[in-house]
């Protein structure tokens, strides 16, 4: 599983809160710029989250380096998209406001237009990651993949579904082409959206009411990636406490009735937890998109973390 | 797993104590708040016998229905099947609607009429199901609306599943200031009588309505003033209402519960909201940790677990107790990390009391499961 099994270049990476998206998303970023390539990791809810995964100040509105693959040549920039700033770059590409835009700031025009047209917020966040996509510098492509770490399941239909939100505000002009420029990015082959998940029953509820979601918006939808999956350990075990108190005295540790009697309560817990895991396993697989899982890092999640996830997406 | 030096938080006391009327569930998104509301109301009206309401949010499917609420009604509904007969409590249940709060509230403070055109107007509809913090703010108009109904022992309030727990204080606040923003009087200045912005010469004003004009479109701009103008007339009662629910959660009779999980994002967002709340003056009394795990036995360590797996491994005949005891090993090894993370929330607020809940084998489906945590909380 190599940069080929992840065709597209604009990936969408969203879960249910607590699922690990912004790990995700950011090994993702870096498995993809192995190889030479340079891609970009892009976040639009104000939460500073990569800076905080790779220990970095708050970063600017502003595409910065900030990682090197693992054993790899490329780069990741990343970006944490601000509303306002957006929308005064956009306003500035458009209308050449120059000083006058600083003046709208000023008097609260920004924060007006952001807050009474929500819609007009997600258009000028997605609008962002569009032109990066599919800006070039000198005749080349200015990233090879574009990241996002995009708002959680519960929103991501909403967020992505710009045109529609738009559309009941302006029904004409600028914004109304702008929203149809990125409605149509979104539903082409060049967008690719991750769900990612626990094996856990709420967060697999959600991953699947996302992709149901997503798929019946024409969005695409790429890979369920599950993330802090646990070794298969006790699979079809006996757990018997006769068995259990053996393998205590050989291996030379205590095997008083309360400790054995303790490893056998863990290890039957660890089985119907497992159950439960298998059965939820099962139910991703129906959804019939290509699951990628990953596997809870004993470590916590730092830049050694970071590249072996990286590198286990890529299938290196 | 709290830190051994934190005090516990003693949940039945806080709940008992009629005292305390409201009891807000706070946190980031997917740390199991509504399960803890949930579960705290039942408790509060099987164990303590008071007349509990639980006002939830976007509640999951299968945790609403333990609680017999099939619809987003904005209307309490008794729970049954639950056992009151020895305490005479009873626990009620309601989901927010939040375009239906919303609408009521522009209905309590305007002209029938007036309300007609505010519902017709799409920036009306636009924001009052997608602004964001209209959820918040509705959270708490509702909230103000039960309190002041008088007929409930104790309200609790799980919070909406903001992208910052911090939303939560922050959008009534939000919502007023925008309503009593500059932008809108300049844009309402004809309804006023006074001078448009639009008839305003000054550079950056003329081309602010140039631009506004050319990106917005007169379409556009005549629903937005149409907006406006039928919103002058609520102002007032919005920033009112915002301002009492302040003051009702910075009550004494309010208790603020911090609900996170021990994972890094909750447990940093549960310290953001402690030093929030701690600035606000409003009562925060506790830490409640969800999904924590433990061990049932303690007379083996991480590391002899690992190095007895390994043994066994290489001797190649005890595979069951060489995976058991990896079982263990891992179990550890998560209960250490826990710890850790947990530390940052109890070595920043030391005073603070908390209690850990241990994780539960399946989510919570049933009353009987919520009774499991109802006790777990307790202590």
């Amino acid at each position: 599983m190599g940069r080929n099994e992840w065709p597209a270049r604009l990936h969408v990476v969203t879960g249910k809160g607590g699922t690990g998206k912004t790990t995700v998303a950011a090994a993702l970023a870096l498995g993809l710029a192995a190889g030479g390539h340079r891609t970009l990791l892009v976040e639009v809810e104000g939460r500073q989250g990569i800076a905080q995964l790779f220990g970095l100040e708050p970063l600017p509105y502003k595409e910065l380096r900030i990682a090197t693959p693992p054993r790899a040549d490329g780069e990741v920039r990343a970006l944490a998209v601000d509303p306002e700033e957006a929308l005064l770059e956009y306003l500035d590409m458009f209308y050449k406001l120059g000083a006058a835009g600083r003046a709208l700031r000023k008097i609260g025009a920004i924060d007006f237009a952001t807050t009474i047209a929500p819609g007009l917020r997600d258009v000028l966040l997605t609008g962002k990651v569009k032109e990066a996509t599919t800006r070039s510098d000198s005749g080349r492509r200015a990233y090879d993949a574009v990241v996002l770490d995009a708002p959680p399941t519960g929103r991501i239909g909403r967020f992505l579904n710009v045109t529609t939100e738009t559309a009941r505000l302006a029904k004409m002009g600028p914004i109304k082409t702008q929203s149809d420029g990125v409605s149509s990015l979104l539903r082409s082959p060049i967008t690719s959206v991750h769900v990612v998940t626990l094996l856990e029953e709420m967060p697999v509820q959600e991953s699947l009411d996302a992709i149901e979601e997503l798929t019946a918006l024409n969005i695409p939808v790429g890979r369920i990636i599950v993330n802090g999956a646990r070794p298969p350990l006790l699979a079809g075990a006996r757990l018997t406490k006769t068995e259990l108190k053996r393998g205590l005295i050989a291996a030379g540790l205590p095997s008083d009735p309360a400790s054995v009697a303790g490893l056998q309560s863990e290890a039957k817990a660890h089985l119907t937890r497992r159950e439960l895991e298998e059965s939820l396993r099962a139910e991703l697989l129906e959804a019939d998109h290509p699951v990628v899982e990953l596997p809870l890092l004993d470590g916590g999640v730092d830049r050694d973390g970071l590249n072996r996830l990286s590198e286990l997406l890529m299938g290196v | 797993m709290a830190d051994q030096t934190a005090p516990l938080l003693d949940v039945d006391a806080l709940l008992a104590d009629p005292a305390t009327r409201i009891v807000v569930c706070c946190g980031a998104g997917g740390v199991g708040k509504t399960t803890t509301a949930a579960a705290l109301g039942l408790r509060a009206a099987e164990v303590h016998g008071r007349r509990t309401v639980v006002l939830t949010i976007d509640p999951a499917r299968r945790l609403a229905q333990s609680m017999g609420l099939t619809e987003l009604d904005n209307t309490p509904r008794q729970v049954k099947g639950i056992d009151t007969e020895a305490t005479g409590g009873e626990l009620h249940a309601m989901m927010l609607d939040m375009k239906r709060t919303f609408d009521e509230v522009v209905q309590t403070h305007t002209s029938p009429q007036r309300a007609a055109e505010i519902f017709a107007n799409p920036f009306y509809q636009a924001m009052s199901s997608t602004f964001s913090g209209t959820q918040e703010y509705m959270a708490m108009e509702k909230l103000g609306q039960l309190r002041s109904a008088d007929e409930w022992d104790l309200i609790i309030v799980d919070t909406p599943p903001s992208r910052s727990a911090l939303d939560f204080l922050d959008a009534p606040a939000r919502l007023s200031r925008f309503l009593d923003g500059r932008m809108l009087r300049m844009l309402m200045a004809p309804a006023r009588g006074g001078r448009s912005m639009f008839s305003l010469v000054t550079a950056s004003f003329g081309v602010f309505s140039r631009a506004v004009q050319k990106i917005l479109g007169a379409q556009l701009l005549t629903d937005l003033s149409g907006f406006v103008a039928a919103l002058d007339s609520m102002f007032g009662g919005f920033r009112q209402r915002a301002d009492e629910t302040y003051r009702i959660l910075q009550d004494p009779q309010t208790a603020f519960l911090l609900v996170a999980a021990p994972e890094r994002d909750a447990v940093r967002e549960a310290a953001y909201f402690a030093e929030r709340l701690v600035a606000e003056r409003m009562p925060l009394a506790g830490l409640v940790l969800n999904r924590t795990h433990e061990v049932a036995f303690d007379t083996i360590s991480l590391a002899e677990a690992e190095a007895a797996a390994a043994q066994l491994d290489a001797e190649g005949d005890q595979q069951v107790t060489a995976e058991a005891l990896r079982v263990h090993a891992g179990l550890l090894r998560q209960i250490e990390r826990e710890v850790r993370v947990a530390a940052r929330f109890t070595d920043a607020f030391p005073q603070v009391p908390a209690v850990a809940v241990t994780a539960q084998p399946a989510d919570v489906h049933d009353v009987d499961g919520l009774r499991t945590i109802g006790t777990a909380l307790a202590g």
